[in-house]
């Protein structure tokens, strides 16, 4: 029984790794700088990176179908200028739903054209993030969007309000994080989107309907862009039509620092909450070590590497592989 | 089949291997010889460890504890490059072939012949992979798409690798587990060739006859230990299985002619495209009725039309008497049909996902409490169908991936029982299967009969369409050749039937 517990000690390291690392970073923060573990620095660290972290929420179902979603940084600055702009023309009462349909047809569309025509996701939401881009800039003219009353709108609240002390957007984080987590977790959906991530030929060969259930995880995706847009455009009450560029990298990077596999099958919710968290309290830590900003970019990708890196090494059991 | 000599140096030897994985101990202080011009069968009940133990000989896994001589030098091997270095070529029981590439360049992967400044050499690469797959009197030829080659003609691109190299010893891990009776023949030239070289043999099967005609010793393991090891040409089948399952199994044809119900499936005229013509049959509940043939005649792809998988190109589907058209697994399934596949890999299994998932994966909308899955009622049928089919895992919680290959095609097998099918196709159901539970999944297949369901069984095995079949259809070349009753049918005239020979019905 003892190399059997000694075997175990390892699964457990191999499936946990990225927390433990998580772990360790603290630390290594805390001792270069004090000021890292204070709760408004924790408080504004989940604060900031609220926003990735519900766009990371959606492109966990996305990734764990098999797919890609390059789309989500675009998108999100095109849910975030229309709903300032509908603010003052139709009243945020509307405009937020108004929003949401609009980001949720861009959705089906993809999901469309990657779930029932199944053409590969890649070029497919590649494309949208340019072609997305050129719409918002279309519809903006260009120009900056911003709400005219920015002192006397209740729509602030959810980027800037908070309840009980806790700011709103870590509300909304927590929450879509609850229910989609318990809904990959423990629905049929969700059981599904496992399995075509999987082996596709399998759950057809299972009776489940394929581009039924990668449709269903982009329009998920672009639920999850446009929340994110809303707790944007109400943090800034304005905006540029660039706001999200980028953002889709990290959010994938995010995704694959809590362990989901690009060859889709695995992932939880949970894990790309750890990975945001990772992302966000690693750049904010190299900050308060007074690195420059930009450099943070490259940082940000040697940590990317490395986590994928010890994944991998975790699942074979050395650190390269002897397969040439 | 002589002994082999007791003077001569094994070319692989094993000391007390151990091997753990987390929750099991699959292999636990085996030892075991193979001397050279030896055939040498590794025989063991599903999960006993047989792979496992290639897989260590093989530089896949490192054993935990023990030694491996290689002409009894104390060796380590580290991956599979060095175990081929070594002169030790394992052709795998799961295929393991780069789809999106040719055959040449599967079977010289990672060693094609090269021109000046690194180009590979297709002319040389072509011409030496016809010539071997010339020696394999195969079907297809260098530069054909792997990925479109049928299992059996995988299964040959395999054996053709080990072919490539100057062995020492070759193992083959279930190799015939897809093979047709004239590709078999071939696969045995082969290695009867092997062994007039020297070679050392290590052959996994859990087909006795094959063992029996073309093995000179059989080691058996069990529940990862080793159990001993007999001399083919003086032992039994009997004897092999006591030592393999510690008892005997009755083997005899017991079809059962119970009360036939109404029909359940009827088929008229149905054709699509070039794969089949014109095929028609029922299939009354309590009746089971098996398709034989060589593989490619048709029988899969009918399976896969009733599935849904494929439009039939004219013809009707009646299911109880009523016509339906069935676009897609799911109406399938709503209609009541359940598909065992024949590529559990493929199309049967999602590897990365445990077992009990996998198994109740078809029905995971109905199994609902409030909105969610109801996991007990899962781990119920799970529970259910592990005790059943006798299917040796740690837990529910062990992914399908690591369960050994029988295993895992018992987890297929449950998914589809635990569906309560109207009709209940197998597409090669115990391809993989140890003797045991191949008897009690034959006699499984006749209890769901005699409760009335009506279930086809494809099988390329005649013993296996014979014991459990009512009425036999042989087809040939996408034809139905002839429906034979269980009393009218021999091994002759299905023989006959299945090589295109249409002998008048006899009354
Ligand atoms: N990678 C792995 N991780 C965990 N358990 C494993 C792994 N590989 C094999 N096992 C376990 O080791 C045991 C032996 O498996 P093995 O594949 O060697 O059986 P086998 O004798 O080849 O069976 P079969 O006749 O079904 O092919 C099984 O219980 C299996 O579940
Ligand atoms: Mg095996």
């Amino acid at each position: 029984m003892g190399a059997l517990s000694k075997f175990e000690i390892g699964g457990v390291l191999a499936r946990q790794g990225i927390l433990i690392a998580f772990v360790l970073f603290m630390i290594a923060f805390t001792i270069a700088n004090q000021r890292f573990l204070d709760p408004d620095n924790i408080l504004g660290v989940i604060r900031s990176s609220a926003i990735l972290g519900v766009m990371a929420l959606g492109v966990t179902f996305v990734v764990i179908s098999g797919n890609l979603d390059l789309s989500v940084g675009s998108m999100m600055s095109f849910s975030t200028i229309v709903v300032l702009d509908l603010h003052d023309k139709i009243g945020p009462a509307l405009a937020i739903p108004a929003m949401f349909i609009m980001t949720l047809a861009l959705g089906a569309l993809i999901g469309f054209l990657v779930g029932y025509l199944k053409l590969n996701s890649l070029i497919v939401t590649l494309g949208m993030l340019s072609a997305i881009h050129g719409l918002t800039l279309t519809y903006s003219g260009g120009k900056n969007m911003d709400i005219a009353d920015k002192a006397g709108t209740w729509f602030s609240v959810f980027g800037q309000g908070s309840i009980l002390g806790i700011p709103v957007p870590i509300l909304i984080f927590a929450l879509l994080a609850a229910v989609l987590g318990t809904m990959l977790a423990k629905t049929p959906f969700g059981r599904k989107v496992y399995a075509v991530g999987g082996n596709g030929v399998a759950a057809t060969f299972s009776g489940i309907r394929r581009a039924r259930v990668v449709f269903m995880c982009y329009l998920l995706s672009s639920f999850c862009v446009a929340t994110a847009g809303l707790i944007q455009a109400s943090r800034s009450l304005g905006s540029q039509n660039t706001v999200g560029q980028g953002l889709e990298l990290e959010v994938l990077a995010a995704v694959i620092l809590g362990g989901a596999s690009l060859m889709g099958g695995s992932g939880t919710i949970f894990k790309t909450v750890i990975g945001v968290l990772i992302l966000g309290f690693i750049q904010n830590g190299l900050l308060l070590v007074g690195l420059q900003f930009y450099a943070q970019y490259v940082v940000t990708w040697i940590i990317i590497i490395l986590a994928v890196w010890l994944d991998i090494a975790a699942k074979r059991g050395r650190l390269w592989s002897p397969i040439a | 089949m002589s002994r082999p000599d007791t003077g001569q140096t094994p070319v692989l030897r094993l000391e007390n291997i151990v091997k753990t994985f987390p929750g099991v101990r699959a292999l636990d202080g085996v030892s075991f010889a193979v001397m050279p011009g030896e055939v040498h069968a590794l025989m063991g009940e599903n999960g006993a460890g047989k792979s496992t133990l290639m897989k260590v000989l093989g530089g896949i896994h490192q054993p935990n504890e023990g030694q491996i001589f290689v002409e009894e030098q104390a060796t380590v091997i580290n991956t599979p490059l060095e175990a081929k270095a070594k002169g030790i070529v394992f052709i795998h029981q799961e295929l393991s072939l780069a789809e999106e590439l040719s055959v040449a360049e599967n079977i010289y992967l990672g060693e094609l012949p090269r021109k000046s400044f690194g180009r590979v050499d297709w002319n040389k690469l072509f011409a030496e992979t016809n010539e071997i797959l010339g020696k394999l009197n195969v079907s297809f030829d260098a530069k054909a798409r792997v990925g479109d080659l049928s299992i059996a003609n995988q299964q040959m691109v395999e054996i053709a690798r080990a072919l490539t190299v100057d062995a020492k010893a070759v193992i083959f891990d279930e190799p015939t587990a897809s093979l047709t009776d004239a590709e078999k023949v071939v696969l045995f030239d082969v290695i009867a060739d092997l062994k007039s070289q020297g070679v050392g043999i290590i052959y996994i099967s859990h087909r006795m006859e094959e063992i029996f005609k073309i093995t000179d010793r059989i080691s058996v393991l069990r529940d990862g230990q080793y159990s001993g090891t007999l001399t083919t040409a003086q032992t039994n089948e009997d004897e092999v299985t006591q030592l393999m399952i510690g008892r005997s199994l009755d083997l005899s044809r017991n079809v059962s002619h119970g009360e036939l119900g109404d029909v359940a499936l009827e088929v008229r005229g149905l054709s699509c495209g070039h794969l089949y013509q014109d095929i028609s049959f029922e299939v009354r509940r309590g009746e089971v009725v098996g398709f034989y043939g060589l593989v490619g005649a048709g029988r899969t792809e009918i399976a896969e039309t009733l599935f849904g998988l494929r439009d039939p190109s004219a013809g009707t589907i009646l299911l109880d008497g009523k016509e339906v058209r069935i676009n897609s697994p799911a109406e399938a399934i709503a209609h009541g049909i359940s598909l065992v596949p024949e590529d559990r890999k493929g199309q049967g299994l999602v590897l990365g996902m445990n077992c009990r998932d996998n198994m109740t994966l078809p029905q995971v909308d109905d199994l609902k409490a409030g909105p969610f899955v109801a996991e007990g009622a899962e781990v119920a049928i799970f529970d259910q169908y592990r005790d059943r089919l006798d299917i040796r895992t740690p837990g529910w919680r062990q992914l399908v991936g690591n369960l050994s290959g029988g295993n895992q095609q018992k987890i297929v097998i449950g998914k589809w029982l635990s569906m309560h099918p109207n009709v209940l196709i197998l597409d090669e159901p115990t391809r993989g299967i140890d003797v045991g539970s191949k008897s009690e999944i034959h006699n499984l297949i006749r209890d769901l009969a005699s409760q009335g369901y009506a279930v086809i069984v494809i099988s390329s095995e005649m013993p296996e369409v014979l014991h459990v079949s009512d009425r036999i259809i042989a087809m040939y070349h996408g034809e139905l050749i002839r429906t034979f009753s269980s009393e009218e049918v021999t091994e002759d005239n299905l023989i006959q039937a299945i090589s295109g020979i249409r002998s008048d019905k006899v009354a």
